[in-house]
């Protein structure tokens, strides 16, 4: 493995602190309207749960189809907490606001656990119907509780991760980013892109199979619940119904686009994913149609021989820069 | 309280058994093209939209409708299978999985863009007069449903089992290399099978809207995930095994739905699954398999 040099950090902390000018100039110099700046927030949360769906996906070999689950749970447990501590006055709002997106990303990731444990002995396509099974659980359980006001869902939660507070939710992001981006460099990010590879030879060489698959699964839940938990102090209003299994194919969708195990793709195809359909607004259905689309063209694209004949080609290796 | 529970069983075996002709499809193509082919769920849809179209739009009889609504189906499923799943036979499963879910996606989007999202009402096809066996009174929807699923059971048994087309079934699920080379062909017997799967999806279409008596682009979801979770329930690739676990669950979701809470109900199916698929990993009546470096 390749030692990250110094200059390759400082290219990242470029490019981060860029981005972050370039997103306050925008907000400031009032260049984007109303309807861009409410995109500001989830961009960041597609980001989040893209990459962190990466990690279990992408890295780990083991498509989860219940990421939305995961994201329900941060958001109902962080929006619980700032409902009845942060509103009430009880603890002050920078105060609550930690508190709940630290718990949101605990219970969401003690969930993972707990649901990782059982569901990672499986294999391939049992995987990912009992990580579909465990969201729709998840969904309805919500749905039939008390303290989550059943169907009719919570409102009036306090905003304290709406585009006024970008700065947060920047950084929150970045973190999530980095973390994963760094786990994957480590040498538990080797034993796990290991196990997706063969999972065989990573045994018999003493890699711990199922100790790894529930670390990444639960990291990957503790992500995703902190990005519920931004989505519930955005939008304000929960219901059972938005985290299904069509958000968790819309998340798949992002992570299959920006190419499975590559995070600055995912990065990159949040936000395309997510400033595309305001772009293409009033066509709503035609956005499911193109998301389908570009699942299956993706793909048969990857597994073609054109593809195969491009990577062989030697321009285009040097534009991808992958002949070095 | 013990006609209620008979009538409960029964309501159970008619839901079960239009999810266990959902699943034969699921486990016959999981046995021979080795996917799961995620879209079987909206072929149910198209097939109840086009039924519709043949009776509401086209005044055909309710036979000739009927039997073109098998075909569309039938076409459909092949034709899917020769876009998005036949460039992929090599591809990782995961990537075969993901192509399915899009093309599920697809058909529904499809139905969206076509017949928007407001539910069309639909009146059932089948008429029959409510039968009374004691105190237990047995709706006509009913009888006919669990009469058409035992007689497709049967037929498709016999198909697999006494037909030569059925041995060359069963041996391309066994081996398909060794198959091929006893001179089976293979992309026919793979198309052949994802049309009998898409019939046998129409038939559930057609039994199931006639109960629900709703159109909506979404219809196929809710049954096409139940009745995966059947086939897996029984042992994903097994023919018997997905008709008993689609019995099995729907007796279950019945029970659930009576007697504990309608909102729970799903999350009771879902969890049986997990429980069997951590007791046997490879459903009631499945074959582990060894995997080899």
């Amino acid at each position: 493995m390749k030692k990250i040099s110094n200059k390759q950090v400082w290219k990242n902390i470029g490019i981060i602190l860029i981005s972050y000018i370039a997103v306050t100039l925008l907000l400031n110099s009032g260049l984007l309207n109303r309807q861009y700046t409410s995109l500001l927030v989830p961009i960041a949360i597609n980001v989040m749960l893209a990459v962190s769906l990466n990690l279990v996906t992408g890295f780990l070999g083991e498509l989860s189809l219940g990421h939305a689950g995961f994201m329900s749970i941060g958001a109902y447990t962080g929006a619980l907490i700032s409902l009845n501590l942060g509103k009430t006055g009880i603890l002050p709002e920078p105060v609550a606001f930690a508190a709940a997106v630290l718990c949101g990303g605990i219970v969401a990731a003690v969930f993972g656990f707990l649901i990782g444990v059982p569901v990672l002995r499986l294999r391939g396509d049992y995987l990912a119907i009992t990580t579909l099974a465990f969201g729709e659980i998840i969904k309805s359980v919500i749905n039939s509780m008390k303290i989550t006001n059943g169907a009719k869902g919570l409102n009036k939660i306090p905003l304290y991760s709406n585009y006024k507070n970008y700065t947060v939710v920047f950084i929150l992001m970045v973190i999530t980013v980095l973390a994963i981006s760094n786990l994957m460099r480590s040498r538990d990010g080797r034993a796990i892109t290991a196990i997706r590879d063969n999972d065989i030879a990573a045994e018999s060489i003493g890699i711990k199979i199922s100790h790894y698959k529930v670390k990444a699964f639960a990291i990957s839940a503790f992500f995703a619940g902190v990005a519920g938990v931004l989505y519930a102090h955005n939008v304000g209003i929960l219901k059972p119904g938005t985290f299904d299994y069509n958000k968790s194919i819309e998340i798949l969708v992002i992570v299959v686009l920006g190419g499975m195990g590559s995070i600055p793709g995912s990065v990159i195809a949040a936000v395309i994913l997510t400033i595309l359909p305001e772009l293409l607004r009033g066509a709503d259905n035609m956005r499911m149609l193109l998301y389908a689309i570009v699942l299956i063209a993706m793909m048969i694209f990857n597994n073609s021989r054109i593809k195969e004949g491009l990577m062989m080609n030697r321009t285009v290796k040097k534009l991808t820069g992958k002949g070095e | 309280m013990l006609t209620s529970i008979l009538e409960q069983l029964i309501n159970g075996l008619r839901t079960g058994s239009i999810y266990a002709l959902i699943a034969l499809g699921y486990t016959m193509v999981y046995g021979i093209a080795k996917m799961i082919n995620f879209a079987h769920g909206d072929i149910i849809m198209v097939g109840a939209y086009t039924l519709y179209i043949g009776i509401a739009l086209l005044h055909l009889p309710v036979i000739p409708a009927m039997i073109l609504t098998a075909v569309v189906c039938s076409v459909l499923g092949v034709l899917i299978e020769k876009i998005a799943y036949k460039p992929l036979r090599k591809a990782p499963p995961l990537a075969v999985l993901i192509t399915a879910i899009g093309m599920s996606y697809f058909l529904q989007s499809m139905a969206l863009l076509i017949f928007s999202s407001t539910p069309i009402p639909f009146k059932s096809v089948i008429n029959l007069e409510t039968v009374q066996i004691g105190s237990v009174h047995i709706s006509g929807i009913t009888i006919i449903t669990l009469l058409v699923t035992t007689i497709t059971m049967v037929a498709l048994t016999l198909f697999i089992n006494k037909t030569r087309a059925g041995s060359a079934m069963r041996a391309v699920s066994e081996d398909r290399g060794a198959a091929e080379l006893m001179g089976i062909n293979v992309n026919k017997t793979i198309s052949m099978t994802f049309a009998i799967g898409s019939a046998l999806a129409a038939v559930a279409g057609i039994l199931y809207i006639c109960q629900y008596q709703s159109l909506r682009p979404t219809l196929g979801a809710l049954p096409g995930i139940k009745a995966f979770v059947a086939a897996v329930l029984g042992g994903i690739g097994s023919v018997p095994g997905a008709m008993l676990g689609g019995i099995v669950l729907g007796i279950i979701e019945s029970l659930a739905k009576a007697y504990i809470s309608t909102e729970l109900a799903d999350a009771i199916v879902f969890g049986v699954l997990v429980i069997v698929l951590l007791v046997r990993p490879a459903g009631l009546l499945g074959k582990k398999k060894l995997v080899k470096v």
